[in-house]
């Protein structure tokens, strides 16, 4: 019981932890919280259902092109709704990332419809035993990508130009436009990769449940939101172990306590955490200067 | 809107409107525009309070429907379970959702700006999952009917005309609270709280106290109109006290302007009207409101009514002439 | 003469950081002391100890004898300290009044009942706070410019102003960092005019930061010089000007006649 729920813990942890490099990335480069971001997941997962089944493509095709559409999305998000408000006041981008939100969310309903639609991705999902623990082959699939997909993330913010483009641009925008980097570029880069990643999750998150519809974004977001905080808003490790500690919490939590409280458990840990170390578990400590 | 700035007219000004609102049902006899007046009324409550907090001590909140909800709760299950009079349930939600505000707060008004965010996100989604679980008193989803109309005196309010005035009475009332709270030292000082914690702190102002005070008063008037609306409306379930709500509050402040209260006003009656009059697009509404709301915050960040074109000082009293030069200082100063 | 303020080894560290290394100063009651050193020497982060904004890491801060050590910033400043900063901080939103009103003890212990029942016993402390701040305006000389917001004033009537707050708070000692930073010297002479008003009529002490060494020598009683984080001279100014380490903490400039930054 322990190892099993402990196994269906990290899947949904790396999902989160996926959604919430997002989250962190965007947060790092702009100081600004994405609250779209979860409505970008959720047309990750429209766009996958939708190359799948709609256009009838194979998912090994479908998959990368839903991705490069989400990559798209979310590119024309930062576009549009926050580079002409990027300097302006911290709440105006949070109303206009609502509006980004509400307007996604709207629009997925008209495009689909407001009912659960199933993924059918055209992969079948496979058990297997191994001692107590019943593990699905999605289940380790999830696992094994977005581990993946971290480590990947890792090498190329530390050790490829771009990544150290981005690192320069998240510590200062101007100094890092003075030694002649196109931050633009950089912060669309961003917001392509945290968007693709999502993208991922979403697919993911589509095999796993086999349920899509238009307010999904909603709750994947806030924990996603939770665990990038958690972790310490800005750092890529910190939102990977956010994720992983608030899946892990939760299941137990739904699985030991009470399934009907599953998200309060999530949201307990992080006001907890919060208390006691503000900056998040990995989150550097913000000194003032006087 | 130059000649609000002279108090003699401005007072006349406030008077015609008073007039205009107390005559409305009698000129309007639809029922369904009095809904849309009472539920403007309910967000200008909802709004004004937030404002408190977001505009003016500079928090971010994002879980004020939390409140609300604590508030509806309250009144619904002591009017439903013990008979308890309306006015009186009304002043026990205030205290309730105000302890709660003061719970929350105290341990975490002392993070910085997105982090308060996530956390009254968190505290607001924690609220909904004990009205949806604890079914025992709330019945859960199936939320609570029957909640009775106030009675005075052993005359029942029933009827939407007399929720129309009841809320005018609160809604008045509190304007005059947060006007009064606004132009004072406490709402000074909840301003230097927000422009500049470390300059506040030099003057010897502890921000923790101005925000907890912002906090408690704010989530207290959403305990108020909680418990109205329960009362309005009847029934009371989860859904109503969500996310969305919270956001939409917000929603308002920001784009009537923030730190202004006719802004907060102003907000309120654009959000409820806009998609009411986008109804007959139905599918779209909600489409083209997101767009707003982006186009808002690109061309007009300040909000419909900015709080920037003040110049008298809070007190209205004048130095260099201090002994004649005060009027009475109800009057609003962010106009 | 009594002792009004003592810092006892203070040090604080940032990381691997000491920027100040077990400092002791005194400041005797009606002294101008100033502070002086290069930049990066720790004279702001020492204000920051005095007046709370950091706590030592070791060493201890008295005031009036009375241990200050663990007290938060607003503590501080109902004890008495209070101070300007090295990049003026005031409220730009609010008007010139209010910057004042606000730093005016009265005004912010306003209870919230009472703002909200208002009354006459409130308006005639109104009335008495904005009287009282009416006296540090036309000390200040900004009585005409009260009810200008404090982001329109120019640089100088800034600096001003912010001195102005700080006498607001009704302190027994001011700490001014850098005031002169930016002015001219028209400016500067009135900002001198203005400190010995305070000591002078206030009966308020005074600690400064400065950099432009001719009005420090001018001005100040006793000067402390910090370098590196550490105390390596205190005297009276033309104890100072003759030190050679105070000569060598500033090689290759001399003891700058004018520098403003």
């Amino acid at each position: 019981m322990f190892t099993q729920q402990l196994m269906n813990g990290i899947t949904v942890g790396g999902i989160y932890a996926l959604i919430a490099l997002g989250y962190t990335m965007v947060y790092g480069i702009l100081k600004i919280v994405n609250f779209a971001h979860g409505d970008v997941f959720m047309m990750g997962m429209f766009l996958g259902m939708f190359f799948t089944q709609a256009l009838g493509m194979h998912y090994l095709i479908a998959f990368p092109l839903a991705a490069a559409a989400t990559a798209f999305v979310g590119i024309c998000i930062e576009r549009i709704a926050y580079r002409p408000i990027r300097v302006a006041d911290k709440l105006a981008v949070l109303i206009s990332a609502l509006g980004v939100s509400i307007f996604l969310q709207n629009f997925a309903m008209l495009v689909w419809g407001t009912e659960t639609h199933t993924f059918n991705s055209g992969i079948k999902v496979q058990t297997f035993r191994l001692g107590s623990v019943t593990l699905s082959n999605i289940q380790i699939g999830v696992i094994v990508l977005c581990c993946v997909l971290m480590v990947v993330l890792y090498l190329v913010v530390n050790k490829t130009k771009i990544g150290v483009a981005m690192r320069a641009t998240s510590h200062s925008i101007v100094s890092a436009k003075l030694m002649g980097i196109n931050t633009d570029k950089i912060i669309s880069f961003t917001f392509g990769v945290g968007s693709v990643l999502a993208c991922v999750a979403g697919i993911l998150v589509g095999i796993y449940y086999d349920a899509v519809y238009p307010t999904i974004g909603y709750s994947y977001g806030l924990k996603a939101f939770a665990a990038a905080i958690l972790g310490g808003i800005g750092s890529i490790p910190g939102a990977m172990l956010g994720g992983f500690v608030i899946g892990i919490v939760e299941t137990f939590g739904a699985a030991y306590i009470s399934s009907g409280y599953r998200d309060a458990f999530a949201f307990g840990i992080l006001i907890i955490v919060l208390i006691f170390k503000p900056s998040g578990i990995l989150g550097v400590k913000h000194v003032d200067k006087v | 809107m130059k000649f609000l700035n002279d108090p003699k007219k401005k007072k006349i000004a406030y008077l015609v409107l008073l007039v205009l609102l107390a005559v409305f049902p009698f000129v309007i006899t639809n029922s369904y525009y009095l809904h849309v007046c009472i539920s403007i009324g309910v967000y200008i409550l909802l709004a004004t309070s937030l404002n408190l907090v977001t505009g003016f001590a500079g928090q971010l909140s994002l879980g004020h429907a939390a409140f609300y909800g604590i508030g509806a709760y309250v009144g619904a299950l002591l009017m439903l379970n013990f008979d308890v009079n309306f006015f009186l349930a009304m002043i026990a939600s205030a205290v309730v959702s105000g302890l709660f505000g003061l719970l929350l707060g105290l341990p975490t008004l002392r993070l910085r700006g997105d982090y308060l965010a996530i956390v009254t996100l968190g505290f607001g989604e924690i609220v909904r999952l004990v009205f949806v679980n604890w079914a025992e008193v709330t019945r859960g989803p199936l939320g609570l009917p029957g909640i009775p109309s106030p009675s005075i005196f052993g005359f029942e309010i029933s009827g939407r005309t007399a929720f129309y005035y009841l809320v005018i009475v609160l809604v008045l009332i509190t304007l005059f609270v947060m006007s009064r709270i606004v132009n004072s030292g406490v709402g000074m000082a909840m301003q230097t709280v927000k422009i500049d914690e470390i300059a506040a702190e030099s003057i010897g102002i502890y921000p923790i106290k101005y925000k907890l005070i912002a906090f408690v008063v704010a989530a207290a008037f959403a305990g108020i109109a909680g418990c109205y609306y329960a009362s309005y409306i009847a029934y009371i379930s989860p859904t109503t006290f969500v996310y969305n709500t919270s956001v939409t509050i917000l929603a308002m402040v920001v784009l009537g302007g923030l730190g202004s209260i006719p802004g907060s006003i102003i907000g309120a009656c654009i959000l409820t009207l806009v998609p009411e009059l986008l109804r007959f697009m139905s599918d779209y509404r909600m489409l083209i409101f997101g767009a707003l709301m982006v186009f808002m915050m690109i061309f007009r960040p300040e909000g419909f009514w900015g709080a920037s074109k003040r110049v008298k000082n809070i007190y209205k009293i004048k130095a260099g002439g201090a002994k004649n030069g005060s009027d009475s200082g109800d009057n609003q100063r962010h106009d | 003469m009594a002792q009004i303020l003592e810092t006892i080894n203070a040090t604080i560290k940032f990381g691997g950081l000491t920027a100040v290394n077990s400092v002791s100063i005194t400041q005797e009651e009606g002294e101008i002391l100033s502070l002086i050193g290069p930049n990066g020497a720790g004279k702001t982060t020492l204000f920051n100890l005095l007046t709370g904004v950091y706590r030592p890491t070791e060493g201890n801060i008295k005031f009036y004898g009375e241990e200050i050590t663990g007290l938060k910033p607003h503590e501080r400043v109902a004890k008495g300290i209070s101070r300007t900063f090295q990049n003026i901080r005031l409220f730009h939103e609010m008007t010139v009044l209010e910057n004042l009103l606000i730093a005016n003890p009265d005004c912010h212990r306003e209870g919230i009942w009472e703002a909200v029942l208002g009354g006459g016993k409130l308006r005639r402390k109104r009335q008495q706070g904005v009287e009282e701040c009416e006296d540090i305006l036309r000390a200040i000389g900004l009585l005409d410019k009260q009810e200008e917001l404090a982001t329109n004033l120019p640089y100088g009537k800034q600096r001003l102003l912010e001195i102005g707050r700080a006498l607001a708070t009704n302190p027994k000692l001011v700490l001014l960092d850098e005031p002169g930073a930016g002015m001219n010297s028209v400016e500067k002479e009135e900002l001198s005019r203005l400190i010995h008003y305070i000591t002078d009529d206030m009966k308020k002490n005074v600690l400064l930061i400065e950099h432009d060494m001719k009005f420090v020598m001018g001005i100040s009683d006793r000067i402390v010089v910090l370098d590196h984080g550490e105390k390596i001279a205190e005297g009276k100014p033309e104890e100072i000007q003759s030190n050679p380490l105070v000569i060598e903490a500033y090689l290759g400039k001399g003891i700058p006649e004018d520098e403003d930054d």
